[in-house]
C-alpha cells in the first residue's frame, strides 16, 4: 500500500546547524505514528518543514490523499498545503485568542468555502446558505471535540486542556486526512490526557483520519501508536512498534532512560 | 491620602512641571525694548496648579486600578453601557432613529460654517472607517493611508481638468484607483509587520506626495490645482449655500454606505480572515489561508474609501495641493482610529467628531488649541486605552437552531 505521508531525505539546515539529518518518514492509511526525541531534536522543525513553514534544504515531502496520484509538496505554501489535506497543531497553542470558540473552527473552514468580496457585501442567497453550512458544520465539529458547551466562549478565556482540544477541533475543519498534532498532551493533567488518548482513536476510527503525533507522554504514545520513529540531533536512531521501540538499546540510552520500565 | 509620602510626590511632580515650563512659561523676551522679562508670578501659579492636579491624577489612576481589579475579581461580566446599547433593539432603534433625524436636519438648522465642519468630519469618518479595515480589522500598521486620499482628490482634480469628467464619474474611478494603489502598496510591504511595515508606508505616503509635488507637468506640482468644480445634480447648478449642503448630503450618503459595506465585510469570511490574520499571522496561514491574498484585500478595500472620500475633498475644497496630503494627515486619521476604538464602526464615527469637530470649536481658545488637544489625547491613552468605545467585537452567537 502506498503511504500517504512519505518524507524522503529531508534535510533542514539553519546556518550552521543541521536541524534535521536525511530523514525518512512514511505513515500508512489509518495509521496512528508517533515521533518521538529529546528537546531540541528536531521533531518541530519535522512538522514545520512538511508544512510549509519553512522551505526544506533537501528531500522530498510526498503526499497521496485518498483517491489522488501522489504528489510532491515541497515550496508549497503553508495554505496550499492544508488545502492539500495536511492539518497541524501547535506545540506552543496558537488559537486566534480574541474569537470566540465557533468562530476558531469556522477559520479552519476558511479554505473550503467560495464566499469572496461580492458574496460579503450582497450576501446573496449562496453566501447565506454556505455561512449557515459553515456554522453547523463547525458546531458539528466541536461537538465531536466535546467543546459544545464552550461554543461561544472566546478562546483565551478556555480552560488549558480545552485550548488544546480546540486547536485540534480548528484543524480537523480544514477536513484533512492526516492531522498533525505538535505534543497535544504537553500541561494536561491525568485525567485529561486520558480523554485526549480515547479522541485520538475515535479520530482515527471515525472522521477517517491519519495521525503523526510528536508526544512526550511516554505512556499515551505507547498505548495509541501502531508505529513509532526516534530522532535525535535531527536523525533518525530507531523506528517500529512500541514494543521493539520499548526494547531497542539504542533508544533507552539515548532517551527512554528507565522511564518505560516504570 | 494627605498623608506626608503623598504630600512630597506632590511637591515634586511640581517642582519638576515648574523646572519643565520655566523656558515657555517664565521667560519672555521683550524685542521692542530688547530686554529679558521675568514672569515669577506664573512660576507660582503652575507650581500650586500641578502640585493639586497630581493629586486629582493620582485619585483617577486609583480608581482606574481598583476598577481592573474588580473586574479581575470576576465581575468581568458586565457589559459596557455603549454594547448594551447596540444589543437592546428598544434603545437601538429608536436613538438611531434620533440621530438620523438630527443628521438630516443638521444643515437647515445650523449656518453654512457648521455645515461646512460637519462634512470635514464627515470625511474624517469615512477615512477612519476605510483604515479601520487595514489597522483595525487585519492589524497592519499604515502610516501612508493619506497617499491614497491623494489619489481620489488629484484623480477627480486632473480628469476633470483635462477631459471635463464630472464629480458622478470620478467617483467610482477614485474609488477604483484607490484599490489599485493599495494593491501596488500592498506588493511590496506583504512580508513586513508592525515596526517595518508602518515605516515603509510612511515612506509610501511620502513618495506620492513628493511625486505630486515634483511633477509639475503631470500634477502642477506645490502651487496645486484650482477651480476644481463642485458636484452636480443632473447638470443643474447650486448657489453657495445649497451646493455646502448638498456636499453634506453626498458625504452623509457615503458614509451610511461605507458603514453598511464595512460592516457586512467585518462579518463575512472575509472579515474573519482578517481577524484571524491580526490575531497569529502563522497560524492563520496554517489554517489554510492564503496570506497574500488576504493582506492585499484588506489594503485594496481600505484604500478605496479613501480615494472616494478623496474625490469629495477634491470637489468640497475646489482646491489641492499637496500640502494636504502630508504625514499629519494619516497620523490624524490615525488617531482618530486608536482615540475612537479600534476596531469599532461607532468608536471610529465618535473618534472623527471628536478630532475634528473640537479643534474646531476650541478657536476660542487658538493659542492653546494644541496643548488642550494634546493633553486630551494623553488623557484618553492613560485612563481608556482601548478607546471612546472599548470594541467588545460582535463575535458570532450561536444559538440551539443553527445546528442544522
Ligand atoms: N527558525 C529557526 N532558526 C534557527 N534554528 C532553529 C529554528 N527552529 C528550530 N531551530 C533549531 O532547531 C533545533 C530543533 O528544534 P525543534 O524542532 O523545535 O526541536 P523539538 O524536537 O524540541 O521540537 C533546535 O536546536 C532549534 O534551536
Ligand atoms: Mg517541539
Amino acid at each position: 500500500m502506498q503511504p500517504i505521508l512519505n518524507v524522503k531525505n529531508l534535510t533542514m539546515d539553519f546556518g550552521g546547524l543541521r536541524a534535521l539529518d536525511s530523514l525518512d518518514i512514511s505513515v500508512n492509511r489509518g495509521e496512528i505514528v508517533a515521533l518521538i526525541g529529546p528537546n531540541g531534536a528536531g521533531k518541530t522543525t519535522f512538522f514545520n518543514c512538511i508544512t510549509g513553514l519553512y522551505t526544506p534544504t533537501h528531500g522530498d515531502v510526498l503526499i497521496a490523499p485518498p483517491g489522488q496520484a501522489e504528489k510532491r509538496i515541497n515550496g508549497y505554501k503553508p495554505n496550499h498545503v492544508t488545502e492539500a489535506g495536511l492539518a497541524r497543531t501547535f506545540q506552543n497553542i496558537r488559537l486566534f485568542q480574541n474569537m470566540t470558540v465557533l468562530e476558531n473552527v469556522m477559520i479552519g473552514r476558511h479554505c473550503r468555502m467560495k464566499a469572496g468580496i461580492p458574496g460579503a457585501i450582497f450576501r446573496n442567497p449562496s453566501t447565506r446558505a454556505e455561512e449557515k453550512q459553515v456554522v453547523a458544520d463547525s458546531y458539528a465539529i466541536l461537538k465531536k471535540i466535546e467543546l459544545a458547551p464552550h461554543v461561544n466562549e472566546l478562546a483565551m478565556n478556555l480552560p488549558y486542556g480545552a485550548q488544546r482540544r480546540l486547536e485540534i477541533a480548528r484543524a480537523l475543519a480544514t477536513e484533512p486526512f492526516l492531522l498533525l498534532l505538535d505534543e497535544p498532551a504537553a500541561g494536561m493533567n491525568p485525567q485529561e490526557t486520558r480523554e485526549l488518548d480515547d479522541l485520538i482513536v475515535r479520530l482515527r476510527d471515525r472522521e477517517n483520519v491519519s495521525i503523526l503525533l510528536i508526544e512526550h507522554d511516554m505512556k499515551l504514545v505507547m498505548s495509541l501508536s501502531d508505529r513509532i520513529y526516534v530522532v535525535d540531533y535531527g536523525k533518525k536512531i530507531a523506528e517500529g512498534t512500541p514494543e521493539e521501540i520499548k526494547n531497542n538499546p539504542a533508544v533507552i540510552k539515548a532517551y527512554l532512560g528507565e522511564e518505560v520500565d516504570a | 491620602m494627605f498623608n506626608r509620602e503623598e504630600i512630597k510626590k506632590s511637591f515634586l511632580v511640581s517642582l519638576w512641571f515648574m523646572f519643565l515650563t520655566f523656558p515657555i512659561m517664565v521667560i519672555r523676551v521683550n524685542t521692542i525694548y530688547n530686554r529679558v522679562e521675568w514672569r515669577w508670578d506664573r512660576l507660582l501659579m503652575i507650581g500650586i496648579g500641578s502640585f493639586l492636579l497630581s493629586f486629582v491624577w493620582r485619585y483617577f489612576i486609583k480608581r482606574k486600578e481598583a476598577g481592573i481589579q474588580k473586574a479581575d475579581a470576576g465581575d468581568g461580566n458586565e457589559t459596557p453601557l455603549v454594547q448594551r446599547i447596540l444589543t437592546t433593539p428598544k434603545i437601538y432603534y429608536p436613538s438611531l432613529a434620533v440621530i438620523v433625524a438630527l443628521a438630516v436636519a443638521f444643515p437647515f438648522i445650523s449656518s453654512m460654517y457648521q455645515t461646512n465642519i460637519m462634512t470635514t468630519a464627515l470625511i474624517y469618518v469615512m477615512l477612519g472607517l476605510g483604515i479601520n479595515i487595514v489597522v483595525g480589522l487585519a492589524g497592519l500598521l499604515d502610516l501612508g493611508y493619506v497617499a491614497f486620499y491623494a489619489v481620489g482628490a488629484y484623480a477627480y482634480a486632473l480628469l476633470n481638468y483635462h477631459y471635463q469628467l464630472s464629480f458622478w464619474i470620478v467617483l467610482p474611478i477614485g474609488a477604483a484607483l484607490g484599490a489599485l494603489f493599495g494593491i501596488l502598496l500592498g506588493f511590496p510591504v506583504l512580508r513586513l509587520r508592525g515596526d517595518y511595515l508602518a515605516i515603509v508606508t510612511l515612506g509610501f505616503g511620502e513618495i506620492i506626495r513628493l511625486v505630486l509635488e515634483n511633477w509639475n507637468a503631470f500634477s502642477f506640482g506645490p502651487s496645486g490645482i484650482a477651480n476644481i468644480p463642485r458636484p452636480g445634480f443632473f447638470g443643474f447648478k447650486f448657489s453657495l449655500p445649497e451646493v455646502t449642503i448638498y456636499i453634506y448630503f453626498v458625504m452623509l450618503v457615503l458614509v451610511v454606505f461605507t458603514i453598511f459595506v464595512v460592516n457586512r465585510l467585518e462579518n463575512s469570511r472575509i472579515g474573519r480572515a482578517w481577524i484571524a490574520l491580526r490575531e497569529d499571522e502563522v497560524a492563520c496561514q496554517a489554517m489554510g489561508i492564503d496570506k497574500t491574498r488576504t493582506k492585499l484585500t484588506a489594503f485594496s478595500l481600505g484604500a478605496t474609501w479613501a480615494g472616494m472620500v478623496g474625490v469629495v475633498f477634491a470637489a468640497k475644497t475646489t482646491f489641492i495641493n499637496p500640502a494636504s496630503f502630508t504625514i499629519w494627515e494619516s497620523i490624524i486619521i490615525l488617531c482618530v482610529v486608536v482615540l475612537g476604538g479600534m476596531g469599532s464602526i461607532l468608536g471610529v464615527i465618535l473618534g472623527a467628531l471628536v478630532l475634528i469637530l473640537l479643534p474646531e470649536y476650541l478657536r476660542a481658545f487658538s493659542e492653546y488649541r494644541m496643548l488642550i488637544f494634546g493633553t486630551m489625547l494623553v488623557l484618553m491613552m492613560v485612563f481608556r486605552p482601548g478607546g471612546i468605545v472599548t470594541n467588545v467585537r460582535r463575535t458570532y452567537k450561536f444559538k440551539a437552531e443553527d445546528a442544522g
